[in-house]
């Protein structure tokens, strides 16, 4: 026993709580691992740079041991949508609503359902998934997100099938949302050849300090493609912790796109194997932090069959005394030839205070690959800056463009328009002070 | 409407401008020409307001104001327009964005409504014309993949589009062959009214076949060792720059 007692104890009481069999198994291996491993601390080489001392010392309620939050109407919710046509699952402080959820227009080969009743209708098929591309011993967090499971979506889509608009997974916390911690697990399968596309965000409606720690498992299987783009906007206040996992098929393509704004120190984790020939991933993000926040961004890519891609770019701006983190690993086996791998990294420091630790790791055991990094970090460029004012263009606007442009490029990698609007919109906003975040 | 005085100006302590006067009238043209690392493009850069400059003695007037005061939005709100040497890449904004943005901070610095982008449109299609840009320029990246006769229409552009009170060209000519220099010297013809005026910087006397200056002047080493008529650029573009700075000497 490491760190986080209190969690232990949690978890142990959670694991004998009653639960459909497949939720049950996973939370009692989830106990039993964060026992072992508790909170990951800074002698971690992965943890480095980020300190979760203060989730560790904090006191929170299991979203699953609360009454579901009744103060939020499809109205407060509209902000944060995107089409009305777009299939759409919340959950509110960490509870399923199935009133505010819209999955009716599902066409049959796509399943979309919350995890309680996936584990009831779906329980053979849900469970020769859950749990095996993110183990609950694979790090503290996912342990402690598999000893608290029970939310969550899975996300089945059969053998070529075309899902005409993102299913949207849309985390929400009200006032009520305060102390409480949150563990959804959304297991997604896009089988052979089907094409699919997913959004996951998590929003607050009030200030308040709780604690999110998700888990994406992501199947990819032959010739298919999934694209998962996660928006975090929490709450100032709030700590957050995300990990995708996927596991990828021959010919394959997953793509993520993590937009990171929210919280007051947050962790992203995206990993992926690519476990078939000619498969590939194309990892993107973009951070934008000030105050004091903090935002750890973590990649893993692991090449293990012949002819595979990766290509992975994240931006990130960081202003005030805020902290940034990027650690991009890409592993290349001894039987991964002809490996394509392309990793950047680069941020814009806006103030004298702003600090950005970038780790880009290439470790590679095959002799016949390609594979470039390059991290820069830099300052608004001063010539630039000239040229606008120039033209008649005050300093702030300027500055702001220079900032959207830095980001934009990024953003438009994000092959639906609607949300290359949205992130677009929100982006601007944080520059312009538009939005608290 | 341009008085400089004695100006002098350094870049990381070295001095570049040793006392350059120059008066420019409204409705004038004027070339400043010279040998390469005379101080001609650290002149149009010290006029538009470039931070990397110090300004260690003299004034400029514009106006009847202290033009050096002025930060370089301001210069330009007030109507200087520098057209760059180099023109700047900024990749993720669109020209067509860039464009208005700029001229709505100039209306709105001289109290006038900004304009909305249709009502824009209309106005720089209007302007392309003039320059012979085709209307997808303005989708794209400002200057971003630009060759290097594109960027010197686009800086042409923005000056037809911003109108400004005095232009400075900063060896426009440059890197242009003769089908691009003739279109950027007609678009700066078309836009010469008699109360504005321009300084025509250039290394060439090419550019002033199109672009006929009222004046000549010849920086070398900082200042400003000859001026004349137009037949002095032709005159340097015969003999040489060795020949007016021994005829100096």
């Amino acid at each position: 026993m490491t760190t986080g007692l209190r969690f232990a104890e949690q978890a142990v009481a959670a694991s004998v709580a009653d639960a459909p069999g497949s939720i049950k198994a996973l939370r009692a291996e989830g106990a039993e691992s964060f026992k072992t491993l508790g909170f990951p601390t800074t002698r971690n080489e992965d943890w480095h740079y980020t300190s979760v001392q203060s989730i560790a010392t904090a006191q929170f309620t299991p979203a699953i041991d609360r009454a579901p939050s009744t103060g939020v109407t499809t109205e407060s919710l509209a902000p944060y949508t995107f089409g009305a046509d777009w299939p759409l699952v919340v959950f509110v402080n960490g509870r399923f609503s199935a009133e505010l959820s819209t999955l009716a227009a599902l066409p049959a080969g796509i399943r979309v359902l919350d995890m309680a009743t996936a584990s009831a209708q779906e329980a053979e098929l849900l469970g020769k998934f859950l749990g095996t591309a993110a183990p609950a011993n694979r790090d503290g967090f996912t342990a402690l997100n598999a000893a608290f499971a029970g939310e969550g979506t899975f996300i089945h889509v059969a053998k070529e099938m075309v899902i005409e608009h993102p299913i949207h997974i849309l985390h929400v916390m009200d006032a009520q949302a305060a102390g409480i911690m949150s563990h959804p697990r959304h297991v997604m399968v896009a089988e052979r050849h089907a094409k699919a596309s997913v959004v996951e965000s998590y929003v607050s409606l009030a200030d308040v300090s709780y604690f999110t720690n998700s888990v994406v498992e992501a199947f990819v299987e032959d010739g298919a493609t999934l694209s998962v783009v996660r928006i975090q906007r929490e709450a100032r206040s709030a700590y957050h912790v995300g990990t995708v996992e996927a596991r990828q098929g021959r010919d394959s393509h997953f793509l993520t796109f993590t937009f990171q704004t929210g919280a007051a120190l947050s962790r992203s984790n995206v990993y992926t194997v690519l476990d078939g020939e000619g498969c590939g991933c194309t990892i993107n993000g973009l951070y934008m932090l000030d105050g004091e926040q903090h935002g750890d961004h973590q990649t893993r890519v692991e090449h293990v069959k012949e002819n595979c891609f990766s290509r992975e770019a994240y931006k990130g701006l960081i202003d005030d005394r805020a902290h940034g983190v990027f650690n991009g690993k890409v592993y290349v086996h001894p039987e991964a030839q002809k490996t394509d791998g392309k990793q950047t990294n680069h941020t814009l420091l806006l103030s004298e205070k702003a600090q950005i630790d970038t780790k880009p790791q290439l470790e590679i055991f095959a002799d016949d690959v390609k594979c470039t990094h390059g991290a820069t970090v830099g300052r608004i460029d001063e010539t630039s800056l000239f040229y606008l004012k120039s033209r008649g263009v005050g300093k702030v606007l300027a500055k702001q463009l220079l900032m959207y442009a830095f980001a934009a490029d990024v953003l438009e990698t994000i092959e639906n328009p609607v949300i290359v609007e949205a992130l677009e919109k929100l982006t601007v906003e944080r520059f312009t002070g538009s939005s608290s975040h | 409407m341009l008085q400089i005085n004695d100006l002098h100006a350094s870049i990381d302590g070295k001095p570049i401008l040793k006392g350059i006067s120059l008066t420019v009238n409204a409705g004038e043209v004027h070339a400043v020409m010279g040998p390469n690392g005379s101080g001609k493009s650290t002149l149009a850069q010290v006029l538009a307001g470039h931070p990397a400059y110090e300004i260690t003695g003299g004034e400029v007037i514009y106006n009847g104001e202290n033009l050096l005061e002025m930060d370089a939005e301001v210069r330009a709100q007030n109507g200087v327009f520098l057209a760059f040497q180099y023109p700047v890449e900024i990749p993720g904004v669109s020209n067509a964005y860039f464009l208005r943005a700029a001229y709505n901070e100039i209306r709105k610095a001289k109290g006038l409504e900004e304009v909305d982008p249709m009502e824009f449109l209309d106005l720089v299609e209007e302007k392309l014309k003039l320059v012979d840009m085709d209307p997808s320029m303005l989708n794209r990246s400002v200057n971003s993949g630009f060759s290097g006769g594109e960027k010197k229409r686009n800086e042409i552009l923005q000056m037809a589009v911003l109108q400004p009170m005095l232009s400075i060209l900063d060896e426009t000519d440059s890197g242009l062959d003769i089908d691009a220099l003739r279109i950027v010297a007609e678009g700066v013809n078309a836009l010469k009214r008699p109360d504005n005026a321009a300084i025509v910087v250039t290394h060439y006397q090419r550019l002033l076949n199109y672009i006929v200056p009222d004046y000549v002047h010849v920086l070398a080493g900082g200042r400003i060792i000859k001026s004349g008529d137009k037949s002095l650029a032709l005159e340097l573009e015969a003999r040489g720059y060795d020949w007016v700075l021994e005829t100096v000497a």
